[in-house]
C-alpha cells in the first residue's frame, strides 16, 4: 500500500512538470498550428541558464528560474521570428520539420555550452522530505520529497494561471480567434504576427521552466537529459495536440503509470527490461491511438474535399 | 516553360513541315494536331526529321511518361553509371566505403521518400525498420555458433529477406497507422522507434544487448566471400570495391523499380493521398491499401539499407538505431528533394560526403577545434549544419538540391528569356 502511494505522490509531481512541457507543446500548437520538435532544445538550454545564473553567479534560485524563463522566451520568440515565420501558409509537415531542424541545432548548442559536464540547478529542496507515516520502528514508511511538493505547486499554480489567463482575458481570446482562423483573426484588427511571437515566447518560457523543475531534486543535468522531454510527446497526443485540459490530465495520468511501472515493473515483469517506464507513455498513446485517433479531448479535424 | 506548351508549339511545327500525301483535316487544323501524332501504326513515334533539334517534343502520354524520355536523360543515366562502375578502381579504399555508405544512404532515403514525399504520410520510424532489416541479415548470414543468433546462410537469401520482414511488420503497423493522419502520425512512429529500441535492448540474444552488439552477416554473396581481394586482369577488387559494387547494383535497381512504381498507377495513388485523401478515396483510390502499400514499400526499402548499412559498419548496437539516424534520414529527403528519386542520391551523396568533408577543411575553419576544444568539434559542426540546412533548404527551395539544379538548367535553356 505504501508503495502504491509512494509511487502516486511522486508521479503526481513528475506528471506534473509532463504537464507543464505538454501544455508549453500546446500553446503553440494552438495560436500557430505549428508541432514544435525544438522544445526540448529549449527546455535544456532553460536548465542550463538557470544552472549558470544560480551556480555560477549565485543568484538565489527563485529568481534564476525566472530570469532562465525570460532568457529563453526571448531566444524562442527570436527562432520564431527567423525561422517559423517564412513558413506560414506552407504545408505543417514542412514547418513541422523546421522545427526537427531547429531541435538539432539547439541541441548542438546545449552540447556545447554543457561542455560535457553535469550541472546542478542549486535549487532550495535538495533531497529533503516529509515524513507522512512512520512504522511502529520509527522507520519512515512513506515520505514525500520536497521537490515533488515544489514540482506539484509550482506547475499547477502556473497552469492554473495560464488557463485562466487565456480563457479570460483580451489576449487570450485573441490568440484563440488566431488559431481558429489567422485571416479572420487579421481581418478583427488582431495583431497575428505578435500573436505568434507571444505564443512562442510562452512555450519557450513554459518549457524553461518544465526543465528547471525536472533538474531541481538536487541530481546533476547532461544535456542528453533533452531526450527526456520527448515524453511529453505521447502526453501531447494522449491528450489530444490542441488541448490544455488534455495535456494536464494526461501529463498527471502519464507521470503516475509511470510511477507506478517503475515501483512494481522490476520485480513483477523484469522481462519488460530496465527503464521501462521511459517507454511505457509510448504503449499508453498507441493504445489510446487505438481507441480514440486524435486523443482524449483532442479536436476531431473536420475535413473537406 | 510549361510541357503543355512546348507540346502544342512543337505540334503546329510538325504539322507545317509534315510529307504531302497526308492530309490534315478540319478538326486537326483546330486543335493545332497533326496526323502524324495520331495514335495510328507506329504508337506515338516520330519521324527523324521532326524529332531533330526538338529533344523534348512528345507524340505522345507514354512516351512522355517513359522513365528515360529524352535522349540527355538517357545519355546522362548512362554516363553516369558508367561512371560509378568505374569510381572504385580510381579512387582509394576509404573513399570506396564513404561512397558504399552514400548509396546505402540513398536506398534508406528512397524509402523515406516513398512514405514521406510521395504518399505524404510523415515517419519518423525509419530508422526502426533498419534495424530489422539489419538484423534479419545478421541472423540469417552471421556467424554460427556465438552468442547470438546466426544461421550463416548465404547474402542472396538474406538481402531478399531483410527487405521481406520489415515489410511484414510494416504491414502489421500499417493498419495503426491508417487510424490517425499528419502530425499524430508522425509522433506515433516516433513512438515506434522507441518502444522498439526497447525491444531491441532487450532481445539480447537477437542484438547481443544494450551497449554490446553483435556480430553482422558475413558477406558471402552466391558462394563468393566479398571481404577477400580478387584479381580481375589488372583490376584489384579489394573488400571496399565489392561492398560499394553490391550496394551500387542494388542502388540502381531498387532506384528504378521506385522511378517506375512513381509515375505508374501505384506512385500516382500515392500523390493523390498526400495532396489531399478524401479527394483520392472519392476518385476510386482504396486509400487503406494506398498507404499500406506506402509503409511496406518504405520499410522493405529501410530493410534492404539496413542489412547493408549493417555489413559496412561491422558491429551494431540496439543503441544506433535512435532518433539522430532519422533526422539524418530526413536531411536526405529534404536537402535532396522531396518526392524525387535523384533527389534522394543526390541528398545522400551531400549527407554522407559533408562530413567527410568538413573533416578534410577542419583545419582551415576557425573556431573548428577536436572534441572539447575550440569554440565547436567537427562531429558537432557536422550534426547543427544538418540542421541548419534542413532549415534553409525548407525555408529556402522546398524542392532542394534537385529543385535548384532544375532552375539552373531552366535558366539556361530558357536563356535570354526569364521563362
Amino acid at each position: 500500500m505504501n508503495v502504491l502511494l509512494t509511487a502516486v505522490l511522486s508521479g503526481l509531481g513528475t506528471g506534473a512538470v509532463y504537464a507543464l512541457i505538454a501544455v508549453s507543446f500546446v500553446v503553440i500548437f494552438q495560436a500557430t498550428g505549428v508541432l514544435n520538435f525544438a522544445q526540448p532544445g529549449l527546455l535544456i538550454l532553460g536548465v542550463w541558464a538557470c544552472s549558470v545564473f544560480a551556480v555560477d553567479f549565485s543568484i538565489p534560485f527563485y529568481v534564476a528560474a525566472l530570469l532562465a524563463m525570460v532568457a529563453v522566451a526571448l531566444l524562442s520568440v527570436a527562432l520564431e521570428r527567423i525561422g517559423i515565420r517564412p513558413m506560414v501558409g506552407r504545408p505543417v509537415f514542412a514547418t513541422a520539420l523546421v522545427t526537427v531542424g531547429l531541435f538539432t541545432v539547439l541541441l548542438i548548442a546545449a552540447f556545447r555550452l554543457f561542455a560535457s559536464q553535469a550541472r546542478t540547478v542549486a535549487d532550495p529542496w535538495q533531497l529533503g522530505a516529509v515524513c507522512l507515516s512512520r512504522g511502529e520502528t520509527g522507520f519512515c514508511e512513506l515520505q514525500i520529497y520536497h521537490s515533488t511538493i515544489g514540482r506539484f505547486v509550482v506547475s499547477m499554480a502556473i497552469l492554473g494561471l495560464l488557463g485562466w489567463w487565456l480563457s479570460r482575458s483580451r489576449t487570450g481570446i485573441a490568440m484563440r480567434a488566431t488559431a481558429f482562423d489567422q485571416e479572420a483573426a487579421q481581418a478583427q484588427g488582431i495583431h497575428v504576427g505578435r500573436i505568434f511571437s507571444l505564443a512562442w515566447a510562452i512555450g519557450g518560457a513554459l518549457a524553461a521552466l518544465g526543465g528547471i523543475l525536472l533538474a531541481a531534486n538536487g541530481s546533476v543535468v547532461q544535456a542528453t537529459d533533452a531526450i527526456f522531454a520527448l515524453v511529453a510527446l505521447p502526453v501531447l497526443i494522449f491528450g489530444g495536440l490542441d488541448s490544455f485540459k488534455g495535456a494536464v490530465i494526461a501529463g498527471l495520468l502519464i507521470g503516475v503509470l509511470s510511477a507506478i511501472s517503475s515501483a512494481y515493473q522490476p520485480i513483477h515483469a523484469p522481462w519488460l527490461g530496465p527503464n521501462f517506464e521511459n517507454v511505457l507513455p509510448y504503449v499508453v498513446m498507441f493504445l489510446v491511438l487505438l481507441i480514440k485517433p486524435f486523443g482524449l479531448f483532442g479536436t476531431k479535424e473536420i475535413r473537406r474535399v | 516553360m510549361t510541357i503543355s506548351s512546348q507540346q502544342s508549339a512543337a505540334a503546329v511545327a510538325v504539322s507545317s513541315t509534315q510529307d504531302p500525301h497526308r492530309t490534315v483535316t478540319g478538326t486537326a487544323r483546330l486543335t493545332g494536331q497533326s496526323l502524324l501524332l495520331a495514335p495510328t501504326g507506329k504508337h506515338g513515334v516520330l519521324p527523324r526529321t521532326a524529332r531533330r533539334g526538338r529533344p523534348k517534343i512528345y507524340s505522345s502520354y507514354p512516351v512522355q511518361q517513359g522513365l528515360l524520355n529524352t535522349p540527355a536523360k538517357r545519355m546522362w543515366t548512362a554516363i553516369l553509371i558508367i561512371a560509378a562502375l568505374v569510381l572504385p578502381f580510381v579512387i582509394s579504399r576509404p573513399t570506396t566505403h564513404l561512397f558504399a555508405m552514400a548509396a546505402v544512404f540513398a536506398i534508406a532515403g528512397i524509402g523515406m521518400n516513398l512514405i514521406t514525399g510521395y504518399a505524404g504520410q510523415i515517419s519518423l520510424g525509419h530508422p526502426f525498420f533498419m534495424a530489422l532489416g539489419a538484423y534479419t541479415a545478421a541472423v540469417i548470414s552471421g556467424p554460427v555458433g556465438k552468442a547470438t543468433y546466426g544461421l550463416g546462410l548465404d547474402l542472396a537469401i538474406a538481402i531478399p529477406a531483410a527487405a521481406v520482414v520489415p515489410a511484414v511488420i510494416g504491414l502489421c503497423v500499417a493498419p495503426l497507422a491508417m487510424r490517425v493522419r499528419g502530425l499524430y502520425l508522425a509522433i506515433l512512429t516516433l513512438g515506434l522507434l522507441m518502444v522498439g529500441a526497447q525491444l531491441f535492448k532487450q532481445w539480447a540474444a537477437l542484438t547481443g544487448g544494450s551497449g554490446v552488439g553483435r556480430p553482422v552477416a558475413q558477406p558471402v554473396l552466391f558462394g563468393t566471400d566479398l571481404s577477400k581481394t580478387y584479381a580481375i586482369g589488372p583490376l584489384l577488387i579489394t573488400r571496399e570495391t565489392s561492398m560499394y559494387l553490391m550496394a551500387l547494383v542494388l542502388l540502381i535497381v531498387l532506384s528504378i523499380a521506385a522511378r517506375n512504381l512513381a509515375r505508374a498507377r501505384t506512385g500516382r495513388a500515392f500523390a493523390a493521398v498526400r495532396d489531399r485523401d478524401i479527394a483520392a478515396e472519392i476518385m476510386g483510390v482504396p486509400l487503406l491499401r494506398t498507404k499500406t502499400v506506402a509503409f511496406m514499400l518504405s520499410s522493405a526499402y529501410a530493410g534492404v539499407a539496413g542489412a547493408l548499412l549493417s555489413m559496412l559498419i561491422g558491429t551494431i548496437t540496439p543503441e544506433q538505431w535512435d532518433i539522430f539516424m532519422a533526422i539524418e534520414i530526413l536531411a536526405i529527403v529534404v536537402i535532396g528533394g522531396v518526392a524525387t528519386i535523384s533527389g534522394s542520391i543526390i541528398g545522400a551523396a551531400f549527407v554522407v560526403l559533408l562530413p567527410k568533408l568538413l573533416e578534410i577543411l577542419a583545419p582551415y575553419l576557425p573556431g573548428v577545434g577536436p572534441s572539447g576544444q575550440g569554440l565547436i568539434s567537427v562531429f558537432q559542426l557536422q550534426t547543427a549544419l544538418f540542421g541548419i540546412l534542413i532549415m534553409v533548404f525548407l525555408i529556402l527551395e522546398p524542392r532542394g538540391l534537385f529543385g535548384l539544379w532544375q532552375r539552373v538548367r531552366i535558366y539556361f535553356t530558357t536563356w535570354p528569356f526569364k521563362y
